[in-house]
């Protein structure tokens, strides 16, 4: 990471509790520059998801509370504010499984995304027909129920959603959730490109570890509610471990999955 | 056959009258998937409220004006009190705290305005007029405008508006609107506010039929076979299973009334609404579930 580059977000060692018993984040520190995609990797359950959540404060939703620590977004402090208030300064997050609203149209699904849009009809106008420019497919199904749509479509809505609140910063869930690897390339290029020509950073939590990799500046891996290893994307490509546990190579090649039990022992880097 | 015509359109028109009661119905349960039990309360409330304002001497658009603002700040009430503490519970819990809140506002109705029994004019008449040669009730008729002015008040309000846009993503995914910043406290008490003035309507229209009165609050008990006809979550659908049920008691008492000795108008729509579900439990314009495999 250049040290020059702002910090537009910051998390300082935050402890998330579930139903006040549920320690599920046990210090998680990390920060995302202004302008760069950030990957969050790991397993199933490493915590990924309610960090993101912690920072879009969606946790209080499913009884989820930050205990510890402190969230910063360009200088401040964000982990007391309710999510309409994080969307109003630029922080949206798109949920992992898309979470369309599947009884509106595509176009009511993007309009609804500029709820807390200040400006009139023009200005919003100006966003939709950009994400029609981002995401030409969404505007050939313009008019379809959301919920008859494709994965890949409801994806799309779900990103174009979030983009018509005009964000400096998107929270992205693990937008490759079943769908084709074909797919998951088209949705990767295109944040790439909303990343490269409108500035938007984007926090990114995902399982697909050699995609995330491909697309972002920089990486975290978390492990059971820690973050256990970062570097820059390139660093952790080419780390003997993340190529064994994530992308599954190791120095002698591809590893049959017969000896994962070996591997389980040695995971452990903290 | 004038006789048949005037039965079914004296049916529909009572109709239209179990619709209003089913429309605030499904103003709450579209935008929070509550089943409002206290919405027959809130009808009698407000018409109770209004009753006693005009007695007072206020001018009928003044008193109208009061009932208004009394239903507002009930919104904000329940909200606070009842809704944000319940938030993330089953929705069965809700349901019995909406059935706790109709029976407090009945207490607190009485405890207000008194519980005798008030006579409510309109100043619509109810002397029937000939269209051709069949009967119709002009205040029926009254009630039919109203009801249809409602609707599409509503339907514009729904498909249009910003606000009603978010309504309706409310009810579709509560997180999936919370992510993109649309407060549900707001959304919750503009939704009650809108069932309230819905209640107004009917609560009036009621009122001055039945005269204001607590047995008033039990037209609840037959709005729910108009919601199984019409489907919870369907505008259209609380119109339409109004219409059906209406005509259909109608029928069902001077048709099929005389072979069982009669009195088949009160039970005849629950009949009905149990035969519905068996065939079509969402009901005709209800939301089916939308899945993906």
């Amino acid at each position: 990471m250049s040290d020059q580059a702002n910090i537009i977000l910051s998390v300082n060692n935050i402890e998330v509790i579930y139903d006040h018993v549920i320690l599920v984040l046990k210090g998680v520190s990390l920060e995302v520059p202004e302008g760069e995609i950030v990957a969050l990797l790991g397993a199933n359950g490493a915590g990924k998801s309610t960090t993101l959540k912690a920072i879009s404060n969606l946790l209080k939703a499913e009884r989820g509370d930050t205990t510890k620590g402190s969230i910063e977004f360009q200088g401040t402090r964000v982990e007391k504010l309710n999510p309409a208030e994080l969307v109003k300064m630029g922080v949206v997050q798109v949920m992992e499984g898309r979470h369309c609203f599947e009884h509106l149209t595509i176009e009511e699904n993007l309009l609804t995304g500029a709820y807390t849009r200040k400006g009139g009809r023009k200005v919003i106008n100006e966003s939709l027909e950009m994400v029609y420019e981002y995401f030409p497919r969404l505007k050939q199904r313009r008019g379809t129920m959301a919920g008859f749509t494709s994965g890949g479509e409801q994806q799309m809505a779900a990103i174009g959603r979030a983009l018509m609140a005009n964000p400096t910063m998107i929270l992205l869930d693990e937008p490759s959730m079943g769908l084709a690897p074909m797919l998951v390339e088209e949705i990767f290029e295109i944040v790439k490109k909303l990343n490269e020509q409108e500035g938007v950073s984007v926090l990114l939590a995902e399982q697909n570890t050699n995609i995330a990799l491909a697309y972002s500046n920089y990486g975290y891996i978390m492990e059971n509610g820690r973050v256990v290893m970062d570097g820059s994307a390139k660093e952790l490509g080419e780390n003997e471990d993340v190529k064994e546990f994530y992308l599954g190579m190791s120095s002698e090649g591809r590893k049959s999955f017969r000896d994962a039990k070996h591997y389980k022992r040695r995971k452990r880097w903290l | 056959m004038s006789f048949f015509m005037e039965v079914l359109i004296a049916g529909l028109l009572a109709g239209v009258m179990y619709s209003l009661v089913a429309l605030g119905f499904v103003l709450i349960f579209k935008a929070s998937g509550v089943l409002n039990y206290a919405q027959g309360t809130m009808a009698l409330f407000a018409a109770l409220s209004f009753v006693s304002f005009v007695e007072m001497g206020i001018n009928f658009w003044v008193a109208l004006l009061l009932t208004a603002i009394i239903m507002v700040i009930l919104a904000f009430v329940v909200e606070r009190v009842v809704l944000r503490p319940l938030v993330n519970q089953p929705l069965i819990t809700l349901f019995m705290a909406t059935i706790g809140l109709s029976f407090f506002l009945e207490g607190f109705a009485q405890a207000l305005w008194g519980s005798q029994v008030h006579r409510l004019e309109l100043g619509i008449s109810d002397d029937p007029i000939f269209i051709g040669d069949i009967m119709v009730s002009q205040f029926d008729i009254f009630a039919g405008v109203t009801a249809a002015a409602m609707v599409a008040g509503l339907a514009f309000f729904f498909s249009k508006t910003k606000m009603g846009r978010a309504l309706r993503a409310v009810a579709d995914d509560h997180q999936a609107a919370l992510s993109i910043g649309i407060p549900l406290r707001h959304i919750w008490v503009l939704v009650w506010v809108v069932a309230g003035f819905v209640a107004i309507v009917a609560g009036l229209l009621w009122g001055s039929r039945l005269g204001v009165q607590f047995a008033l609050s039990l037209i609840i008990l037959k709005a729910f076979p108009v919601l199984i006809l019409g489907g919870f979550e369907s505008i259209p659908g609380a119109i339409v299973g109004g219409l059906i049920i209406g005509s259909s008691e109608k029928l069902a008492e001077v048709y099929l009334g005389p072979y069982v000795g009669g009195g088949i108008e009160n039970f005849f729509p629950y009949m009905l609404a149990l035969a519905f579900l068996l065939i079509r439990p969402y009901g005709l314009f209800g939301e089916v579930h939308i899945e993906r495999v």
